[in-house]
């Protein structure tokens, strides 16, 4: 880290960055991930309620617009991956969907600038919710013997092959679907959050600097912007990648062979 | 700087946060449950609602189509069996037409017929008649005649009769004769 330390003092940003102190008072509770989570309930809850208030046959604009977010889950990560029981599992996805999609976007909305998915502990929440129900379901659907013994002696494999397969099949089931889920959209929030950190940071620095290094200065910036696109695309990309897992999962408990 | 490296070794990005879970769990459920009770039977409502204004109003147009065919259909249908009536009643009317002209036809011949026959009966006799008359007119005449000339009463019936006879058949064989 040393190494990156200019003349002129420049801190390039580290994981550091991310551990901001509370909003105001002293409390764990107020800093601004937490915030932004309970500001993206809400806007989900106010958006989604008056979208869908009047169940209108012609709908609004309004209705509309939630119909196409709801329709999309339904549909497409819903009824296409899960099949004939999809509606029992569409509340979990859409809310799954909804909620890290508005707390990803909040990472590039000014003034919010942060995601607060790239705090590891809400993924860890989120991935819990796929990861517990899953479970339950292909417990409910094919009773717990018969469902450990599917995930762990896979059939239709040679009796040889178990050594190597069943550990690695239940660590399938039981640590890297969680982790994977989680990880996967923690260090995208938190690399791409990064990443608009170098670019915005450095170019303020820059400007600061000698007459050289402010012509340099509109680069940093323009790539900050591009970026900034960029991670728009990144985070509608992870809302539909986890909502796509959980169904997957989802969908393979409840099929008799995964 | 110092403080700043102590917070960086202290925070590993992969140690999740106790409060941070608690927000997390506590936040994500108020939403499930919000969306759970409120929006999905709504967008559901709404859906089906659509599906069967849709599907209503398909049904509906067949609906209508098919009472359209089958209007046409009986229409059709009456059309040719009034066109198969019409006929029917022209043919009908024509065998009626010549059935009476032929009936008229031999009414008239035969009230012809009959008053051919009638006058041909009149006829005879009245000519049986002229030649009974003309007889007994010639008869008494020519007795007359003969009474005169010969001078002698022909009182006798019988006698005259026969002399009548005699007479008209000397004329009959005079008048071969010639």
């Amino acid at each position: 880290m040393r190494a990156f330390a200019f003349e002129g003092g420049f801190v390039p940003p580290s994981t550091a960055d991310f551990n901001l102190p509370p909003a105001f008072g002293n409390s764990e509770f107020t800093t601004k991930p937490i915030l932004l989570v309970f500001l993206s309930v809400i806007l989900v809850s106010v958006f989604f309620v008056a979208a869908s208030r009047k169940a209108l046959v012609v709908p609004t604009k309004l209705q509309f617009a939630g119909e196409l977010i709801y329709g999309f889950v339904r549909n497409d990560l819903g009824k296409e991956i899960i099949g004939a029981e999809f509606m029992r599992f569409v509340p979990l996805l859409f809310s799954l969907f909804t909620f890290i999609l508005t707390n990803n976007i909040f990472g590039i909305v000014p003034l919010l600038q942060f995601p607060a998915m790239s705090h590891v502990s809400f993924p860890y929440v989120l991935a819990a919710f796929p990861f517990i129900v899953f479970h339950w379901v292909g417990i409910k659907k094919q009773g717990l013997g018969h469902y450990l013994k599917g995930i762990a002696f896979m059939p239709g494999v040679p009796k040889a092959v178990y050594v190597l397969l069943t550990p690695i099949e239940i660590a399938t089931f039981f640590l890297v679907r969680p982790l994977t889920l989680s990880l996967r959209l923690f260090a995208n929030m938190f690399a791409g959050h990064l990443l608009l950190l170098v670019f915005i940071m450095g170019g303020d620095h820059l400007i600061k600097g000698v007459i050289g290094l402010k012509l340099v200065a509109p680069f940093s910036f323009t790539l900050g912007i591009v970026m900034t696109f960029f991670e728009f695309m990144v985070q509608c990309l992870q809302a539909y990648i986890f909502t796509l897992l959980s169904a997957l999962y989802i969908a393979g408990a409840l099929s008799d062979e995964h | 700087m110092k403080t700043r490296f102590a917070a960086e070794a202290a925070a590993n990005p992969l140690i999740p946060h106790t409060a941070e879970l608690i927000v997390g769990f506590i936040a994500f459920t108020l939403l499930f449950l919000v969306l759970r009770r409120a929006v999905v039977p709504m967008f559901e409502k709404a859906f089906a609602a659509r599906t069967e204004a849709i599907q209503g109003g398909i049904e509906k147009a067949e609906r209508a189509q098919a009472e359209a065919a089958e209007a046409l259909q009986s229409y059709t249908a009456q059309l040719a069996d009034a066109r198969g009536e019409a006929t029917k009643i022209r043919e009908e009317a024509r065998v009626q037409g010549a059935a009476i002209i032929e009936d008229l036809r031999s009414r008239a011949q035969e009230e012809a017929a009959r008053i051919t026959a009638q006058a041909h009966a009149s006829i005879e006799a009245e000519r049986q008649a002229a030649i009974t008359s003309l007889r007994l007119e010639v008869g008494s005449l020519a007795t007359d005649l003969a009474s005169k000339i010969v001078g002698e009463a022909l009182e006798d019936q019988a006698r005259q009769s026969r002399v009548v006879d005699r007479f008209l058949e000397d004329l009959a064989t005079e008048k071969g004769r010639n």
